[in-house]
């Protein structure tokens, strides 16, 4: 059973703004049966300002939710203002939904911006970011997302893992094929925020073994010394210097000036190195 | 509270549930013990095995295992035949049976097994012709299940068993019967069974028991190594309170038989009738015969699932669905998808199962208030124009 918020529930029992708005300016659509939820939005216009908002949604119950507060929170706005609204507003709205259940307030975002794209044109379309999805590579052709959705998604909602893109856009979620491609997305805008992906332990672990390994113990060896790696205790790494290096006076030095600064600089900037 | 879903979990009759309390409190010393104080709980569980011995139509209660549930047994049956044939490489089994069974056999082919996954047609009968023919002289194992758990469609065991026999004498084969238990006759004696798995928790016992009967001149290999219980082939010290109470309910179940054949079955046909009567978008999603008599599966069209149960859950009652909302994965059930469901039902499609517990008056409640939570549901989806059509069809 998910854990629903009371605003999840209460907009599932009693959805506002069901139905079809005949004379509609906007419509904007997103998902499909087959892949088992889908919305239509309809948008009536005074000027630039939403006068009117209903909804029909083929989907769980967090999506009937998230669909309806979107026309909620439309209402009165101007498109301007409407366009700024993300997914994560949609589910910050409803006081949160479950991480599985995500994807249904992406799917309230794509309906919008959908809409939205047909009142600023396709032209403006691109200078104002709304890309058209049309013609754009799929990334995952089971639940056909498109390279672009995953963008935004990891963009506005900070996701840092395969499985959190396939909880906000359903990408992977089926045959898991394009997961590797999710992942090297991930690692590229991380890289291009200057961000790096959080690594597991055993990750952490690898990494240090493999720096000390390439990078470190070279470098003493010129100097007929050389260094073990005996324990990594979270951010602590013990070690052991050999050789030479082991009675040194500056081994101290050694340790702080060189090993550390370089495990900081490629691994993680919280390191310790402790000799033992 | 109506609980309608029965092939989940099943309540535990307050009759089980007095047979196991002794051995929870009192009577809590390993069986395996010297002292006077072990006998007690060593009787109730040979006992036990005397029941489940007859409760499958077994021959010898020495050919019954416990384990500590359906998917235990089946991992135990699969493993155990894979391990003792090592040269034979080909396995078979069907696209809808539980995932203890599929995943175990994924597993297998990972390690290099060659598997045929059987289909089904789309009213979920399995293509036996196709099974047959994929039988080879080094197929080390086919694993069907009686009954599968989201339709209630019974497969033919008797007849593949016997084909197999007849064909492949050294092939094993394995019978998930978890949701046939209780439902229908067993009588694995009469059969080409060679090994065969129940899960106590489905019919009326708790949570945490189940069995394995296994031929007697069918060896395995254990799954779990240790000490000598379970005559060596399962280790781990007896869990006599729900070894006990599974024997009782067992006994209880084999006593109920009649009833769940007749009254159940009458219960379960009234709720479908009456669904498919008074809702425009519903239809049934399998055959109308050969079924456990405890289950219906009907799609609701262009509805999406986890929104139904949740209505009827609001009511009260509980049910499950095979919509990917409900899973926590994606996907819809595997089982509708094998069947080839429409889209447009697949993710609409909702299991009732009923229990000797169902009432009359429960069934009846359900029927009366579904039209009103599908006039609700209805009006919310997108599909207005393909939902008139259905309207005009009824």
């Amino acid at each position: 059973m998910w854990e629903y918020s009371e605003k999840v529930l209460d907009h599932y029992r009693n959805p506002r703004n069901v139905g079809k708005i005949d004379d509609a300016d906007l419509i904007g659509e997103a998902g499909s049966l087959a892949c088992g939820d889908s919305l239509k939005l309809y948008i009536k216009l005074d000027g630039n300002v939403i006068k009117d908002a209903k909804f029909q949604t083929f989907g769980c119950g967090s999506a009937v939710a998230s669909s309806s507060i979107l026309t909620e929170m439309i209402i009165g706005k101007t498109i301007d203002e409407a366009a700024k609204i993300t997914n994560k507003d949609i589910a910050d709205e409803l006081d949160g939904l479950p991480q599985e259940k995500m994807h249904c307030s992406v799917m309230g975002h794509e309906a919008l911006e959908d809409a939205l794209r047909k009142y600023y044109g396709e032209d403006e379309a691109a200078e104002n970011e709304f890309h058209s999805h049309c013609g754009e590579k799929i990334v995952c052709t089971c639940f056909n997302v498109t390279e672009n959705q995953i963008w935004e998604a990891v963009k506005v909602n900070g996701l840092k893992t395969v499985e959190e893109v396939t909880n906000y856009t359903k990408a992977g979620g089926a045959c898991g094929r394009c997961k590797g491609v999710i992942k090297d997305m991930i690692e590229t805008y991380l890289k291009k925020e200057g961000k790096e992906p959080e690594l597991t332990s055993t990750q952490k672990i690898l990494k240090i073994s493999k720096v000390i390994e390439q990078q470190i113990s070279p470098q003493l060896q010129k100097d007929g010394g050389d260094i073990e790696l005996v324990d990594i205790d979270n951010n602590k790494v013990k070690v052991k210097l050999t050789g030479m290096c082991s009675g040194c006076k500056n081994a101290q030095m050694t340790l702080k000036n060189f090993v550390e600064t370089i495990l900081k600089e490629k691994v993680d900037a919280g390191l310790e190195v402790e000799q033992v | 509270m109506i609980y309608l879903d029965n092939n989940a979990t099943t309540q535990i009759d307050e009759k089980v549930l007095e047979v196991m309390l002794p051995y929870l409190k009192e009577d809590f010393a390993n069986p395996s013990s010297m002292y006077d104080i072990a006998k007690k709980p060593a009787a109730a569980i040979r006992e036990a095995r005397v029941q489940i011995r007859d409760f499958l139509g077994a021959g010898n209660e020495k050919d019954i295992y416990f384990t500590s549930c359906g998917s235990e047994s089946a991992n135990m049956a699969i493993k155990g035949v894979v391990e003792c044939n090592k040269e034979k490489k080909h396995l078979i089994t069907t696209k809808v049976e539980h995932p203890c069974v599929l995943n175990t056999y994924r597993q297998l082919e990972k390690q290099g097994y060659e598997v045929d996954y059987i289909g089904v047609d789309s009213q979920g009968g399995l293509d036996t012709a196709e099974l047959k023919s994929k039988l080879r002289k080094d197929t080390a194992l086919v694993s069907v299940m009686w009954a599968n758990n989201e339709t209630g469609v019974i497969h033919p065991v008797e007849e593949i068993g016997e084909y197999i026999k007849s064909k492949s004498p050294e092939t094993r084969f394995f019978v998930d019967a978890v949701q046939a238990a209780g439902k229908i006759p067993i009588n694995v004696k009469d059969t080409s069974i060679d090994l065969l798995g129940i899960s106590g928790h489905k019919f009326h016992a708790p949570k945490g028991v189940g069995a394995l009967y296994v031929k007697p001149d069918v060896r395995i290999l254990p799954l779990i190594n240790g000490g000598h219980q379970e005559r060596g082939m399962r280790a781990g010290t007896e869990n006599a309170a729900y070894i006990a109470g599974m024997g009782k309910a067992a006994e209880l179940a084999q006593d109920a038989l009649d009833y769940e054949l007749k009254e159940v079955k009458r219960l379960r046909d009234r709720l479908e009738a009456g669904i498919l009567k008074n809702v425009f978008n519903s239809r049934l999603n399998t055959a109308v015969s050969g079924r456990v008599p405890n289950t219906t599966n009907i799609g609701f069209e262009y509805v999406e699932g986890e929104l139904i149960l949740l209505h009827l859950n609001d009511l009260g009652v509980c049910a499950s669905s095979g919509s990917a909302c409900t899973s926590g994965s994606l996907e819809p059930s595997h089982v509708l998808r094998a069947m080839g469901i429409p889209f447009t039902a697949l993710h609409g499609s909702i299991r009732f199962s009923l229990s000797r517990f169902t009432t009359e008056k429960e069934v009846d409640f359900v029927v009366e208030n579904m039209p009103a939570i599908m006039e609700k549901l209805t009006k919310i989806s997108p599909f207005q124009d393909e939902l008139e059509k259905l309207k005009e069809l009824k």
